[in-house]
């Protein structure tokens, strides 16, 4: 058989799941910088995410190795990917596991909503889970006549209130307590009326709420933190307990998992169980981490079936500079350090994927034309790079994919990345320091200065950037 | 062409080569047997996430225990140690119970597999003295006893004393959620109170 009958690295299809917003991000994020309580809300969290984070990262001698080490292991991971993803089906499978293989977002929902209707189930509990939410599973098993219940607090929120999530680790981070109790009492059934707006108020109604619904749904559906080749492992790692009820409760579990998310040996889990934590909420390890091989008699889910999906993971592993967005933990430290995310939230991205590694991976995942804004959704200042615990190259793969923009749509979204800038008076008046700075410096002009010449550079490939913007960003 | 031929042909095709090239990982952290358990650590994370550690002889776990859960139904896995149990205590037996009896108990007693003293964590291996993973994600209240030479220093080190076919449950402090606001609630939908018992 030749490779091209095989078939060749493909882009996610359109029309399903959440990869594409529907307007350019500078247009989406000008509306969200006009919203000042959404600006609070994400400068509170962001900022006690990063200060929670540094302190429990200083504590671990060995972080820089720990981070190259995660490094390496992910870069052997993709070099040898298709012989990892068959070990771990038969690692699966010998532990009495089912596997399927999706090709893209329709045929994982198709295979789900089958599955489903087989354990002859009607209502599924979730896990707080990336991939379906960028297959667009709920939908699809909704318009199947299927309940889908989220049972993340988080998601649980964003459900209720129809809503969208706006972080990889925090889905409903743009949310105030005074929102998220409106949003109870409107639409949590049996709610009591009274409920107040304490944090611990708010989470004891949520587990009133789902209580029944653990012990009585029969079927669950997870996503994966990491899934080991060697063994057929599988690791979801979480805080509320509502992962280990998904997990143990149903007779079914189905865990839908991309393909980037395997990894090779049992022994690597000691690289990102120590850097994914720290990374992600600040802690020195998470509430819970469940680990599971295939089925075990007498104890869980009686069934197991394991989707691996590609939907464009395998052009962006053909991309020797983009291929490494595969080596995202989906920590969602980029995110909290990133002075553009920080202004701006989630939605703007118009994927489920925000933030500086949404801007990288989006792109690649549906073809760089479908999102063309995107890899200009940054000021290129590199917070990302330092803070990313397998030490993925954002700013790098940032430019790389400028050059494969369409030269037109980058211009226009540039342009529209200008505009939104300059009516911002906190970043104008940087852009015009900086501006000061450069010419001070004897620069050679190429556009605007930083932080804009970021988002101006469409026809020239821009130099790694300068520190300027990051030095402006401390100071502020 | 099946969906699995397909992804494969397409990620052979994206790396270019028939032959993968090896990567070396240099494994230059502190690994498994690097660094001795620290008790003191241990238990001052396990503070630090409002978890409540008791130190006592193994002659005392049942008086401790009795302190903790006296008075209430507990569920209990098959192998638990019968003299870790007070006659305080209404003893349920995890003989295959279902999940509403279980969820109707006050409290569970268990044994552990490892613990890790830098992260504050016990793992469950579902071994006889821990039981099912269902009876410590129900009851409101977990009690955990802990040998002393059950405690590693590091992540590492518990990873290379438990085995990946059994079930594992990690554990580091009780339920909690942080998202609303940020700010840390304890008890979301597992045990809302998580007690460790060390015996020295
Ligand atoms: S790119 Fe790095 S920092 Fe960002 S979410 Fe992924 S692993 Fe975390």
């Amino acid at each position: 058989m030749t490779r091209s009958f095989l078939g060749m690295p493909a882009t996610a299809p359109p029309g399903v799941g959440h990869l594409r917003g529907s307007e350019p991000f500078p247009v989406a994020a000008r509306r969200a910088l006009s919203d000042a309580q959404l600006r609070r809300n994400l400068g509170h969290a962001t900022a006690t995410i990063r200060s929670r984070s540094a302190a429990v990262v200083g504590e671990v001698p060995d972080w820089p190795q720990l981070r190259a080490a995660g490094r390496a292991i992910k870069t052997d991971t993709m070099a040898r990917l298709p012989e990892l993803l068959e070990q771990l089906e038969a690692a699966v499978a010998a532990a009495g596991g089912t596997v399927h293989w999706a090709a893209d977002a329709v045929e994982a929902n198709r295979i789900v909503t089958d599955l489903v209707r087989a354990a002859g189930a009607d209502r599924v509990m979730k896990v707080k889970s990336m991939v379906t939410q960028e297959i667009g599973l709920n939908e699809a098993l909704l318009s199947a006549g299927i309940e889908p219940v989220e049972t993340d607090l988080a998601e649980l929120i964003v459900q209720l209130g129809d809503d969208r999530p706006s972080h990889i680790l925090v889905p409903a981070i743009h949310r105030n307590r005074a929102e998220i109790r409106e949003i109870f009492l409107r639409a949590m059934p049996g709610v009591d009326p009274a409920l107040t707006d304490e944090p611990a108020a708010l989470a004891a109604a949520a587990r009133r709420h789902l209580r029944q619904t653990f012990l009585s749904t029969r079927v669950a559906v997870s996503g994966a933190n990491f899934a080991v080749a060697e063994t057929g492992t599988l690791a979801v790692v979480e805080s509320e307990g509502n992962g280990r009820m998904c997990l143990t409760l149903p007779e079914t579990l189905i865990t839908v998992m991309g393909i980037e998310k395997v990894i090779p040996t049992w022994r690597d889990l000691e690289v990102f169980l120590q850097l994914l934590p720290r990374a992600s909420t600040g802690e020195r390890m998470n509430p819970y981490t469940s680990m599971w091989t295939g089925v075990t008699p007498g104890d869980g889910p009686q069934t197991f079936h394991l989707v691996l999906l590609d939907n464009g993971r395998s052009a962006v592993l053909a991309d020797p500079v983009g291929r490494q967005a595969l080596h995202c933990i989906r920590c969602s430290a980029c995110l909290n350090v990133c002075p553009v995310y920080e202004r701006t939230g989630g939605h703007a991205y118009g994927s489920v994927y925000p933030g500086p590694i949404g801007a990288v991976l989006s792109p690649q995942l549906t073809g760089v034309e479908d999102n063309a804004s995107l890899p200009y959704a940054s000021s290129l200042c590199g917070a990302c790079y330092d803070a990313c615990p397998v030490m993925i190259d954002i700013p790098s793969i940032l430019v790389h994919l400028r050059g494969r923009v369409p030269h037109p749509k980058a211009e226009a979204a540039a342009m529209a990345a200008a505009a939104y800038t300059m009516d911002h008076p906190a970043l104008y008046a940087a852009a015009q320091r900086a501006a000061r700075l450069g010419r001070l410096a004897g620069r050679r002009g190429r556009g605007l200065p930083p932080p804009l010449s970021g988002w101006t550079a469409s026809r020239d490939l821009p130099e790694p950037p300068p520190q300027t913007f990051r030095q402006w960003w401390a100071e502020r | 062409m099946t969906a699995r031929e397909l992804i494969l042909g397409r990620l052979r095709a994206a790396l270019g080569g028939p032959e993968p090239v090896p990567v070396e990982v240099a494994r230059d952290y502190r690994g498994a047997g690097s660094v001795a358990a620290d008790l003191d650590v241990f238990v001052g994370r396990l503070t630090d996430y409002r978890a409540t550690v008791h130190r006592c002889v193994d002659a005392d776990v049942a008086r401790t225990v009795g302190g903790v859960l006296g008075g209430r139904q507990i569920v209990v896995p098959p192998g638990l140690p019968g003299h870790w149990l007070p006659d305080s205590v209404t003893v349920v037996p995890d003989d295959d119970l279902g999940v509403e009896r279980i969820a109707a108990a006050d409290g569970v007693v268990t044994g552990a597999a490892v613990a890790v003293a830098e992260t504050g964590t016990i793992v469950l291996d579902a071994g006889p003295d821990q039981g099912r993973r269902l009876i410590t994600l129900l009851p409101d209240v977990h009690v955990c006893v802990l040998r002393a030479d059950q405690v590693v220093a590091t992540v590492p080190d518990a990873l290379a004393r438990v085995d990946p076919h059994r079930p594992l449950t990690w554990i580091s402090g009780p339920s909690a959620t942080s998202d609303i606001e940020l700010s840390r609630v304890e008890g979301v939908h597992g045990p809302r109170n998580l007690h460790v018992v060390l015996v020295l």
